[in-house]
């Protein structure tokens, strides 16, 4: 093996060590700092040190505690300035009175479980203070280890403008004073479902994509993935969380069978079942089963994940439990009311109970503002009059939902159930 | 990509079931790989191995224990992982635990997926 060979071997090293790592670094010196932008910082000046030192010295046998142990070197030195400099000031304003040195800095330096400083990060990077965009930027950079170019990347969006969220992000959280602290009492609810939305939000982000290359938005479903696996260890007493997992890992089971040959969108009652992953259904299951262990009322995402187990579970489409699913999407529907999920209700009441249950449902939907413009509405009312019969209607209903949709792939089968019911 | 990472044995341990000890230091590594949300499946397997060969539409059944099986495999983590350099760390924390002994990785591809390297 040549010297550069060698070199470049210990470059792919760190760079791994830094994805394993650096979220619980950042977490371990944000606790002490009580700042996690200037925590990254530290952070980053311990990389920077692996990356001058390992190549000569090989990579340390525990390369996470070498890392750590810098940062917080770095740290207490900052706050060791800090506090000087404070004395000093406080020296010219009260003459030479001698004081303690400040209770947080002996805080700092005590050992807590690195969990904790874990969990605190994600509240963090997740804080409502922040924008969406600015709270998955913060979360992919802080938790998941990403680089601003491959954020970027994988949004589609100029690498400048996120290094800028990023920036405005962390002064945001230190202009308005946000702890480094995990949430209690009446705060905590709200605060974590904005960490779950985030999340599911990054998920989404590769999982619905019509753009971008294939292996960056499965990266995005991974990483949330990832996220959710270890939010789920770090609040193992939160239902929800479970529940998030649960419906990550059942629709991630699918990404084989959703699209056809030519990259063309693959209906679930048209999946080959049999390219569904049953490891990742099986790991979703688990965790809906954890879920409902806690006992708590189901929340949103456990229902949702009741219901993407409920597909998962039935070998052909036929034999899907649609009144099950009817009777979850009433539960949810109430519990987080919204038009989508209604008119996801009708479609399964259309199904287990015939189609003209489900085309009551959505002709109550029609004047809904936020469904205007939304292509599954003539969709699925055409898909209803077609099973009842009424051609010349779902025809008109299939065109119009072709013209509304963004989707080309989609827009070719739209147009060709129009044809189909010009010729029953 | 997942990875799977096997621990093996060279026929030695045949026949005798793993200690209370190292099923403590595999409760502990499991408990890590699953806070860091990349460990999907795991289990020990019975070194007490049942053979089949094909051969010429021949098939043969012989029930171990193989005391002549060479790297028999005793254990295995299939992990998902950014990369193959993440891969080798992880490994490295598992035998950090463990202590002395050997193993492979070897990256798992589905059905569809190209193999890895092509």
């Amino acid at each position: 093996m040549t010297a550069s060979q060698t070199h470049s071997d210990t470059h792919r090293a760190i760079d791994a060590v830094w994805r394993i790592e650096s979220a619980r670094i950042i977490a371990g010196v944000a606790r002490m700092v009580n700042d996690i932008g200037l925590a990254e910082e530290l952070a980053q000046d311990a990389l920077v040190a692996a990356l001058e030192q390992w190549p000569e010295s090989g990579v340390p046998d525990n390369p996470g505690a070498w890392l750590m142990a810098i940062a917080k070197r770095r740290a207490i030195d900052r706050l060791r300035r800090r506090q000087t400099l404070e004395r000093k000031l406080e020296e010219i304003g009260h003459g030479l009175e001698t004081e303690d040195p400040a209770p947080e800095f002996d805080a700092a330096l005590e050992e807590e479980p690195i969990e904790d400083d874990l969990l605190r990060l994600v509240f963090t990077a997740c804080h409502p203070v922040l924008s969406t965009p600015a709270r998955v930027a913060l979360t992919l950079r802080l938790l998941g280890g990403l680089t601003t170019e491959e954020i970027a990347r994988a949004f589609l969006v100029a690498e400048p403008t996120i290094a800028q969220r990023i920036v405005r992000a962390k002064r945001t959280l230190a202009e308005a004073g946000v702890p480094f602290e995990v949430p209690e009492g009446a705060e905590r609810a709200g605060r974590l479902a904005s960490v779950l939305e985030v999340i599911y939000l990054i998920f989404n982000e590769g999982y619905a994509a019509t753009t971008g290359t294939a292996w960056i938005r499965m990266d995005l479903c991974q990483e949330a993935l990832r996220l959710g696996r270890i939010l789920a260890e770090l609040a193992p007493r939160e239902p929800e969380v479970h529940g998030l997992v649960a419906l990550m890992e059942i629709q991630a089971s699918r990404a084989r069978a959703r699209t056809g040959p030519s990259g063309e969108p693959v209906q679930l009652r048209d999946q080959n079942r049999a390219h569904w992953d049953q490891l990742l259904i099986r790991r979703g299951f688990a965790a809906l089963l954890r879920a409902e262990k806690l006992g708590a009322p189901p929340g949103p995402y456990v229902l949702q994940a009741a219901i993407a187990a409920c597909h998962a579970q039935a070998r052909t489409a036929e034999e899907t439990d649609w009144a099950r699913i009817a009777a979850l999407y009433e539960v949810l529907v109430r519990l987080s009311p919204s038009p989508v999920v209604e008119l996801n209700r009708a479609v399964a009441l259309g199904m287990a109970y015939g189609p003209q249950r489900g085309l009551d449902l959505v002709d109550a939907l029609i004047e809904e503002p936020s469904l205007k413009g939304y292509h599954l509405l003539p969709s699925v009312r055409g898909d209803l009059l077609a099973r009842l019969g009424r051609h010349e209607e779902a025809r008109a209903e299939f065109e119009r939902a072709a013209s509304l949709t963004q989707n080309a792939s989609e827009r070719t089968l739209l147009l060709d159930r129009a044809a189909a019911c010009a010729r029953p | 990509m997942r990875f799977l990472m096997m621990t093996t044995d060279d026929g030695s341990a045949a026949g005798n079931p793993p200690d209370e000890k190292l099923f403590a230091e595999m409760g502990r590594f499991i408990e890590e790989m699953s806070r860091a949300g990349v460990l999907l499946a795991t289990g020990g397997l019975d070194p007490r191995a049942t053979h089949i060969r094909s051969s010429g539409g021949k098939i043969t059944v012989t029930d171990g224990p193989y005391t002549e099986a060479k790297e028999a495999v005793v254990g295995f983590a299939l992990i998902e992982a950014r990369s193959k350099e993440e891969a080798i760390e992880l490994s490295k924390r598992f035998w950090q635990i463990i202590g002395d002994g050997q193993g492979v990785i070897q990256q798992v591809f589905g059905p569809g997926e190209p193999m890895p390297g092509q």
